[in-house]
């Protein structure tokens, strides 16, 4: 019996206001309870532009033509207004400036649930919770402009969290932060969708570091979907002639095995790399 | 080129940045400046086209020192494109924005047309030389940036953060115009702490860190080296994690890039025949 | 008017007593100061309400910065005295007008310095005034740090391409602004849209009633001052009408060699 998925896009086409090309077409889009998936695709292959379908920005905050059908946690979202879908998706974006607004980390993880009508004490026990899960209790009242930028994301993820969506969308969360806050950051993205169920759609380049979280990995091209699976199975010859940055070590042993050694596997992980290699070593 | 003595520099607000920095760049180098955030990276390049004039110590450009020349003028020789190209964009054409500098230079028109009209080709963005730039994608925009620095074919190339919010095939094509732009004899530094990125080109590493040197060397040897590594808040490279762990298997541990690694491994697999 | 005179007015935190203050509490003392300044136009009174400034900017730990602003609006401080001067009047009156500049410059900047703009929006939201008119006023000031960085950067990016600022004629110089304000108010623009992506997606306007997270509570101490304020302020109103004051005047005037 198939269960009724959390998100569901049928058919969805898009058109910016003004733009002479659509930027989506025929999408089609199954994401269940608890999955973990990354959207990728080139630049302009309209990832962020998918998303934004998914919280109502588009067409809400963003005009144009929109077909097709829009289903998230049972609403439909072309008719809903983003500030009433915000407790149901929440999205966070590239940039952690552009979406801290508070002059304290405090104001900012309650602004979410104040927006949305929550009796104070309700409020307080959200923002605590979020405050104690990052250990950040010490930085309640400093301002969000001088924490760093892995800091900074993380309270934004978390200020998104206090409404209680059930799907978190993510633009490029690691853009801007070094490797050692990307990597932190994934972390906590995944223990999000492993302890609390969360749904996750992370938009990201950065495969070599991300797959290894994902359920799926959704491949856009040009405003359509290319390819739609689990990370080893997508990243094939077709993932490389679009272009996208396959894990380095997928292409190694793709690579390996073009030259006729016998390698098994499509390793997304060093560990998984390692432990393939040692075998195919040790068997000959 | 580029001298930098003893370079120290405290903000107006009484922050050091720098702490007694001793770097020399080399004609035709192709350095990345890694560090973690804070570590006074986008400082010091500032200070390499005279926009911060040292605290203390020295910056020298091919024998000028930056204490005693304009902005302008040694911008002739280094040339410092900025992480986002929105904060220079403000011409009605892709033309006219890269041209900008080479009049400010004051070069002769018919120079400045030959010049954009190179570049634009170069950089592919050609079909792009009349419309207006804010109508172009983030990604056009930021070759946009980089030709209008190139347009007036400076010595030295500084790059801030070059690979941010970049796919793959983008960042695949400017590591190849980089090492062409070296090959040319050009200097170029870029600033970055994309660890991928660099493991596949291979530049000289110059680690930053508390407004410090704490490393120097060439990428095999930088960003193999764990504890270093993690000082800064970088990580090692994927390839170079891997390799490290088939050390016992008699592997390279100072392997980290992908086409390396390919010949690697089949050496392993053929040794242990 | 040099860049130092709007340090004055940059909030930053500390804990003293004066920032503590409830904003409407320290709004009650503040304008008490101003309104007094206004009403009396003679030295004596006005040297006296300008001294209650300074021990109030350092039990605020402030007093550096204030004598930073007072640098600052030290030019058009002069300009004052000038041209009262110019105009006919005696040098004391020169004087008391420069005074009663300085301490309105004063009392209102110690205000700013001392009350952070998300309290004052809290404030002005406990007075009644709409959310969304709070919180554009409190965004607007948090912004104002992130856009001077902005304003540094794209001059440091135009410089870099040989953008002269301090050279040419004066036609020329204003020209060489476009380059940096078309920049900035571009990626003021960008930057605004991103936030109201994110106003959108943190659900802002969901809700008609807010139960903000953090509450303004007027002390005891701050009803205090309320108190003390008023007494205070309607002893002053007592002096200005019915006590009349030595009235320390010099005749110097400037000699009526020009026209007015």
């Amino acid at each position: 019996m198939r269960t009724i998925p959390l998100i569901n896009v049928e058919d969805l086409s898009f058109t910016y206001s003004g733009a002479s090309a659509s930027s989506l077409q025929n999408i089609n889009l199954r994401v269940d309870r608890g999955e973990f998936v990354i959207l990728t695709g080139l630049s302009g292959c309209g990832k962020t532009t998918l998303c934004r379908c998914l919280n109502g920005l588009i067409p809400h905050f963003y005009p144009g033509q929109l077909t097709g059908k829009i289903e998230v946690a049972g609403l439909d979202v072309q008719h809903r207004q983003p500030h009433e879908l915000a407790r149901y998706v929440g999205l966070v974006f590239q940039n952690p400036e552009n979406q801290l607004f508070s002059l304290t980390v405090e104001r900012d993880l309650a602004f979410g649930p104040e927006n949305i009508g929550l009796p104070r004490a309700e409020t307080r026990r959200r923002v605590e919770e979020a405050l104690h899960t990052l250990n950040f209790e010490q930085l309640r009242h400093r301002a969000p402009y001088e924490l760093s930028g892995g800091q900074q994301q993380k309270v934004a993820i978390f200020a998104v969290l206090t409404m209680q969506p059930e799907v978190i969308i993510l633009d490029e969360p690691t853009s801007f932060l070094d490797p050692k806050s990307a990597h932190e950051i994934l972390e906590l993205i995944h223990q999000l969708n492993r302890e609390r169920e969360k749904t996750i759609i992370l938009v990201e380049h950065r495969l070599d570091l991300a797959s290894q979280y994902a359920d799926r990995v959704v491949v856009m091209d040009k405003g359509r979907i290319v390819l739609n699976g689990p990370p080893r199975r997508v990243y094939s010859e077709k993932a490389y002639l679009i272009g996208i940055g396959v894990p380095k070590l997928t292409l190694l042993f793709n690579r390996l095995r073009k030259d006729r050694l016998h390698v098994r596997g499509n390793p997304i992980t060093v560990e998984e790399a390692y432990t393939r290699l040692v075998e195919a070593i040790a068997r000959d | 080129m580029i001298e930098i003595d003893d370079l120290s520099f405290t903000f107006p607000n009484g922050y050091k940045a720098l702490n007694g920095v001793d770097l020399t760049i080399s004609d035709s180098e192709f350095i990345a400046l890694m560090g973690e955030n804070g570590a006074g990276k986008t400082t010091l390049i500032k200070h390499l086209n005279g926009l911060l004039k040292p605290t203390r110590g020295d910056v020298t450009v091919d024998g000028v020192n930056t204490k005693r020349a304009s902005v302008a003028s040694i911008s002739r020789k280094v040339g410092l494109v900025f992480q986002n190209p929105d904060h220079q964009l403000f011409c009605e054409t892709v033309r006219e924005e890269v041209a900008f500098a080479l009049r400010n230079f004051g070069h002769k028109e018919d120079v400045i047309s030959k010049r954009v009209q190179w570049i634009l080709q170069t950089l592919d963005l050609s079909q792009y030389a009349d419309s207006s730039p804010f109508t172009l994608s983030g990604g056009e925009r930021k070759r946009v940036a980089l030709a209008s620095v190139l347009a007036w074919d400076p010595k030295y190339i500084i790059l801030d953060e070059p690979t941010i919010g970049q796919d793959y095939l983008q960042k695949d094509r400017l590591r190849n115009f980089l090492l062409q732009l070296t090959s040319q004899g050009k200097t170029v530094l870029i600033v970055t702490h994309d660890v991928e990125f660099v493991a596949e080109c291979k530049p000289t590493i110059v680690l930053l860190s508390k407004g410090k040197v704490v490393g120097q060397g060439p990428s095999e040897e930088i960003l193999t080296n764990p504890e270093v590594v993690d000082r800064c808040s970088l990580t090692l490279p994927q390839i170079a994690q891997l390799t490290r762990r088939l050390e016992p298997y008699g592997a390279d541990k100072k392997i980290i890039d992908v086409y390396s690694a390919i010949s690697e491994v089949k050496r392993l697999i053929r040794r242990h025949r | 008017m040099s860049m130092r005179v709007f340090e004055g007015f940059k909030f930053s935190k500390l804990p003293t007593p004066i920032h503590n203050m409830d904003p409407r509490a320290k709004f009650v003392m503040i304008l008490a100061v101003a309104v007094a300044a206004l009403l009396f136009s003679d030295i004596l009174p006005l040297a006296v309400i300008f001294a209650t400034v300074p021990p109030m900017t350092v039990l605020a730990k402030s007093s550096r910065r204030w004598a930073a602003s007072m640098k600052g609006a030290a030019m058009l401080a002069a300009i004052i005295f000038i041209m009262n001067f110019i105009t006919g009047s005696t040098l004391t009156y020169a004087v008391a007008m420069t005074l009663r500049f300085l301490t309105l410059v004063s009392s209102f900047s110690l205000f700013f310095m001392t009350t952070s703009p998300d309290d004052l929006g809290l404030a002005l939201e406990r007075l009644g005034m709409p959310y969304s008119l709070t919180f554009t006023f409190t965004t607007a000031v948090r912004l104002v740090p992130t856009i001077a960085s902005d304003a540094q950067t794209v001059i440091d990016t135009q410089k870099s391409r040989g953008l002269e600022l301090e050279k040419g004629n004066p036609l020329k110089r204003v020209r060489n602004y476009i380059p940096i304000l078309i920049p900035l108010i571009v990626s003021a623009i960008r930057r605004s849209i991103e936030l109201a992506e994110a106003l959108e997606s943190r659900g802002f306007g969901a809700s008609e009633k807010r139960e903000p997270l953090v509450v303004l509570k007027l002390r005891r101490t701050d009803l205090a001052v309320i108190a003390a304020t008023i007494a205070l302020f309607s002893l002053t109103l007592y002096v200005r009408f019915y006590v009349p004051l030595p009235v320390v005047e010099s005749q110097i005037r400037m000699p009526k060699i020009l026209p007015f």
